[in-house]
């Protein structure tokens, strides 16, 4: 590590086959702590940086169980703390109980994903070093970017800086934390 | 729908860059700001007759209403079922065909699924409305009351409002997910501070990682999967609400299907004229193309002629049944009182839709916007005819009577078009009324594509 502090390298490509490129060369060299920013999901990456996360899926699963079970207990539940006599109709009416819930495994279901995913991205939060990056507002628009952060054992500032020219991004630039 | 696969559907002669600039452009300059502010001033006004209206009702009650006994439920629940289906194409489009990874979407999905939530506000005040008095809503949901009675849950008045209220939230949710991404591309593309800050907000820090875009992806795809049978399940409910009772011409098995197509079909005709309104205003020609106005029409066609075979089936049933008072609904529908709502709804829905058989009515925006509000109009009478001439001439004599509209039930219904119309206009001019990153996605896929053969 050199003397100015520095949170990672952002390296400029023009297209999706460019940065995933980048990527297969930047982990042949041996860093590991990657990222990159893409306007939309790239398809691929996510082998690269062997992204095997599947909680999001299994806390909507969760999600979804759960709203069952509060679905049907609520039901079964009042029923049985009150139980009220229609023509001698069944109590606990499973399938009269069906529908809501039906709609509370739904409901549940979305909202653990959704906020599954906010939480595990670490979302929201109001600031993060990489944007004061020049550049990168356009990581939102038609640029990819590949990202080596500094806590990468081989990241060094000169030679990472080098490394990356010779990939040929468009541009190289160092985000301060 | 050969064309989303072996064609490209945008054109290609557009960069990303050009699409994101275009897109986030429109809400940071708004180009055709007279044309929205009289399209606001008229939807306000409307807004300001439905404040009005329930003003009214809530100081006089529901017997402002035509509604009577045998007539009980009329406007009030006949709108909710309207704007209830309209709001079900924007989510049939956004998650159905995401999940089928049909690219056209990508063009539509955001304005529909803004359709679908203002949608489902309109239907969802109306039963609240037609409560008389609202403020005992509470008593639906299951709160330690000192009388301990808990809701009634083998209703299905009680099953609405946890359908309704659920596919609210996932709606928003489902929206809100998608939006994140853009609103994140529409922050990074001001210099304004006011736009900067409420963009940085809603973006909630969106930086467009890809592990960020994995997660998202997994997200949106699941909450995308569990939109489908939801909208099914909704649109069931809704029907059951007829269907479990005993009253005939309600009191049949064809009506969920019967229900979520016709729904569908509504909503798919309110989407095509939405689009061909957000096109035109906006110069959207290069993202919405006549081969997505050709889909849709397409679409509007095949769901149309599935809700004209549950007419048929309607009838089928009654006539299979044999039952005496079932043949007299039948009888009241075709010849009765209200026999203009009836053979309405069929000419609305299903005449003007036969041209959709001709590709060039079905690329002319003009035609397809007409056909569209045909059926919106059909629709509409199709939930009078199926309210009304089921609930005129009940199993006693004694207890026929006849339903009017008054002022208020038409004042509160064209409200409800005010109330949906202001926010759709605040919408397409503060957000990106098309979904940025996914069109861009759609767009370098196809240009990919195209140059390595």
């Amino acid at each position: 590590m050199a003397d100015a502090p520095a949170f990672a390298f952002l390296a400029e490509f023009e297209s999706p086959e460019d940065l995933i490129e980048a990527i297969k060369r930047a982990r042949a060299e041996g860093y590991r702590a990657l990222d990159a920013f893409t306007p939309f999901p790239v398809e691929g990456i996510g082998e690269l940086l062997e992204f095997r996360d599947e909680r999001v899926l299994w806390l909507g699963f969760a999600g979804a169980w759960l709203g069952f079970v509060i679905g049907v207990g609520m039901q079964i539940g009042t029923n049985f703390n009150y139980p009220l006599n229609i023509g001698g109709r069944p109590l606990y009416a499973l399938s009269a109980f069906a529908v809501i819930a039906f709609e509370l495994t739904i409901l549940f279901g979305a909202l653990f994903a959704a906020l599954g995913m906010l939480y595990l991205n670490r979302l929201p939060r109001l600031h993060y070093p990489i944007f004061s990056a020049s550049r990168f507002h356009l990581a939102s628009k038609d640029r990819f970017f590949l990202c080596i952060k500094a806590n990468d054992p081989k990241f060094d500032p000169e030679e990472t800086r080098q490394f990356l020219s010779e990939l040929g991004a468009k541009s190289v630039e160092l985000a301060p934390p | 729908m050969s064309v989303a696969e072996s064609e490209p559907i945008l054109p290609l002669d557009q960069s990303l860059g050009d699409v994101t600039e275009q897109l986030a452009r429109i809400p940071l300059h708004f180009p055709t700001r007279r044309r929205w502010l009289i399209a606001l001033g008229l939807s306000s006004l409307l807004l300001a007759l439905f404040v009005v209206s329930v003003v009214v009702l809530f100081a006089r009650g529901v017997g402002i209403w035509g509604i009577n006994i045998p007539v009980n439920w009329a406007f009030a629940i006949h709108n909710y079922v309207w704007w209830l289906g309209i709001g079900h194409a924007g989510t049939l489009i956004s998650a159905m065909l995401l999940i089928m990874g049909r690219e056209w979407r990508n063009s539509l999905n955001r304005f529909a699924e803004t359709m679908t939530l203002f949608a489902v506000l309109c239907a969802g005040i109306y039963p609240l409305l037609h409560l008389g008095r609202p403020w005992y809503v509470y008593w639906m949901f299951p709160y330690p009351a000192t009388m301990s009675v808990w809701p009634q849950f083998r209703s299905p008045l009680e099953w609405d409002i946890w359908a309704v209220l659920t596919y609210l939230t996932v709606s928003v949710v489902f929206w809100y997910v998608g939006l994140i991404p853009d609103v994140a591309a529409a922050r990074d593309r001001t210099r304004r501070r006011g736009w900067q800050v409420f963009f940085g907000v809603l973006s909630l820090g969106w930086r467009g990682s890809a592990v960020h875009w994995l997660r998202w992806q997994q997200s949106y795809r699941l909450i995308a999967a569990l939109a489908v049978p939801l909208v099914v399940s909704v649109h069931s409910e809704v029907s059951l609400l007829f269907a479990a009772g005993q009253i005939s011409g309600w009191h049949s098995t064809i009506f969920p299907p019967y229900f979520v197509l016709g729904a569908a079909f509504s909503g798919f005709a309110v989407v095509s004229m939405i689009a061909i309104a957000i096109c035109a205003l906006f110069r959207l020609q290069n993202l919405v193309t006549d081969d997505h106005l050709d889909i849709l029409g397409k679409v509007l066609l095949a769901t149309g002629l599935m809700t004209a075979y549950g007419y048929l089936a309607e009838v089928f049933d009654a006539l299979y049944s044999g039952e005496s008072h079932e043949l007299q609904t039948l009888e009241d529908r075709f010849f009765g009182a209200y026999a203009w709502t009836y053979w309405g709804a069929v000419l609305f829905n299903f005449m003007p839709l036969q041209l959709l058989w001709w590709r060039r009515v079905r690329r002319s925006p003009w035609a397809l916007f007409l056909i569209g509000l045909s059926v919106a109009i059909g629709m509409w009478l199709e939930r009078y005819m199926i309210l009304v001439t089921s609930l005129y001439r009940d199993f006693l004599v004694s207890s026929w009577g006849a339903y009017t509209p008054t002022f208020w039930d038409w004042s509160t219904y064209f409200g409800t078009i005010g109330l949906f119309m202001v926010p759709f206009l605040l919408f397409i001019r503060l957000f990106p009324v098309i979904a940025i990153a996914e069109t861009k996605e759609v767009l370098q896929r196809e240009q990919t594509e195209e140059a390595h053969g």
